[in-house]
């Protein structure tokens, strides 16, 4: 059997007929092609598949595609500018080295953005344990803590 | 995953005519704990109900005497509630230490109490606090409803659709956190409610559990040196890769008293 599903995906309109156990990580990448959005441990431990939906970071492996049904998604490709122009976070990530191997980066960031909306000014401390649903196995941590501390910063200004 | 069939249910009748029918069908919540049972095949539901389109069964009511949070409520609203922040905040606390932040985004309080995880966090708000379990059948009170390891009162075509919490004197919850899964390794939670004191432990046996001889300490004098030697017994308490059961006794009293300084903070 299948469902179909509709959604809205970096602003542009997206539905498919899928299987019902289809994962909504699964639907980004295999049906959509978008696969800036990775599979790391595909047990909702890392954060590798972080991905925004109606505005709130969510764990895409953890949940069905259908379970996003209406619902407005933003990935890794959609949070630059039409013209390049690297989102505030990615820039910071950039900046900072907050990568080594990148490929816990797309989900790192997705989450900073969620991170940073919710606690404007974070503390390193708040940051840290704030960022507990996300893992970098290069153990590159520190990086990624500078950077979105300052990307907080150029975000509210 | 196996297959399944899914549909969303476009109210709690209509869900529970289909659960009452399927004996194997299965409800959708939030699903951070269901989908990751149903990816490593430990549960194969036939049909999966999501109640995510069901407006009425998410918000959060408070007054002076009680806080009510619809069952499909997420963690995150609840940590974020000034409502629930000002009248229970040791609630908020604990919702905000559920996983992490994308697991708080799509987890349920009623999922986490329908699946009664023996480490689950809220199951100790609810129990400390005297929550009522509300279902579209009845009320369930906090003292009837855990039932044992993954088992509620809940019965067949039984939906949980709210859960009131009335507002204590003070309270607070302490958690020896698994640093991997954030779970409970032994969670306390204490409500002093100005009548009687409850103290209810999760993670440290196979469902939450009160400690009467702590009670009963703390009514006599809301102290922390009330429980800083009562010692739980450890036989029945759980033991795995994490924490011996004598571990897990002995942190119960550490929790408790962290639990009771808290509270009267």
């Amino acid at each position: 059997m299948t469902v179909k599903v509709s959604l809205t995906v970096n602003g542009k309109p997206a539905s498919a007929e899928i299987e019902e156990r289809t994962l909504l990580v699964n639907f980004i990448r295999d049906t959509l092609r978008l696969t800036g959005t990775h599979v790391g441990c595909d047990t909702a431990q890392c954060g590798a598949c972080t991905i925004h939906m109606n505005g709130r970071a969510v764990k895409s492996c953890n949940m069905l595609a259908m379970q996003a049904e209406g619902a407005e998604l933003v990935t890794i490709e959609g949070i630059a500018k039409a013209d390049g122009t690297l989102h505030p976070m990615q820039e910071a990530f950039r900046q900072h080295h907050g990568l080594q191997c990148g490929f816990c980066t797309p989900g790192m960031v997705m989450s900073a953005i969620d991170l940073v909306k919710n606690f404007p000014d974070p503390s390193e401390e708040l940051i840290r344990e704030q960022l507990d649903g996300n893992l970098c196995r290069c153990t590159g941590y520190h990086n990624i803590v500078k950077a979105i501390k300052a990307a907080s910063q150029t975000m509210r200004s | 995953m196996y297959s399944f069939d899914y549909q969303k249910a476009k109210s709690v009748a209509d869900a529970a005519k289909v659960l009452a029918k399927d004996g194997d069908a299965k409800l959708l919540a939030g699903g951070q704990s269901l989908i990751a049972a149903m990816k490593l095949r430990l549960a194969h539901p036939s049909e999966v109900i999501d109640l995510g389109t069901i407006k009425e069964l998410s918000g959060i009511k408070a007054d002076s005497k009680a806080v009510a949070i619809g069952a499909m409520t997420r963690h995150a609203e609840v940590a974020s509630s000034a409502a629930v922040k000002k009248a229970i905040p040791a609630l908020a606390s604990l919702a905000a230490g559920i996983g992490d932040r994308m697991v708080r985004n799509m987890g349920t309080i009623g999922g986490s109490l329908a699946n009664n995880d023996p480490a689950a966090d809220y199951p100790a708000a609810v129990l400390a606090l005297g929550a009522t379990v509300v279902t579209n059948k009845r009320k369930i009170a906090a003292d009837e409803f855990f039932k044992g390891m993954y088992e509620t009162a809940l019965q067949k075509g039984e939906i949980i659709t709210s859960v009131s919490f009335p507002v204590p004197k003070r309270a607070a919850y302490m958690k020896f956190k698994n640093p991997a899964s954030r779970y409970a390794i032994v969670g306390v939670f204490v409500a002093d409610s100005g009548t009687g004191v409850r103290v209810a432990v999760t993670g440290a046996g196979p469902s939450v559990f009160r400690v009467a001889a702590m009670e009963k300490a703390l009514a006599a004098k809301f102290a922390p040196e009330s429980v800083a030697s009562i010692a739980v017994p450890e036989k029945g308490l759980n033991t795995d890769l994490h924490a011996k059961a004598d571990y897990r006794a002995h942190l119960i009293t550490v929790m408790a008293r962290r639990a009771v300084e808290a509270a009267m903070k």
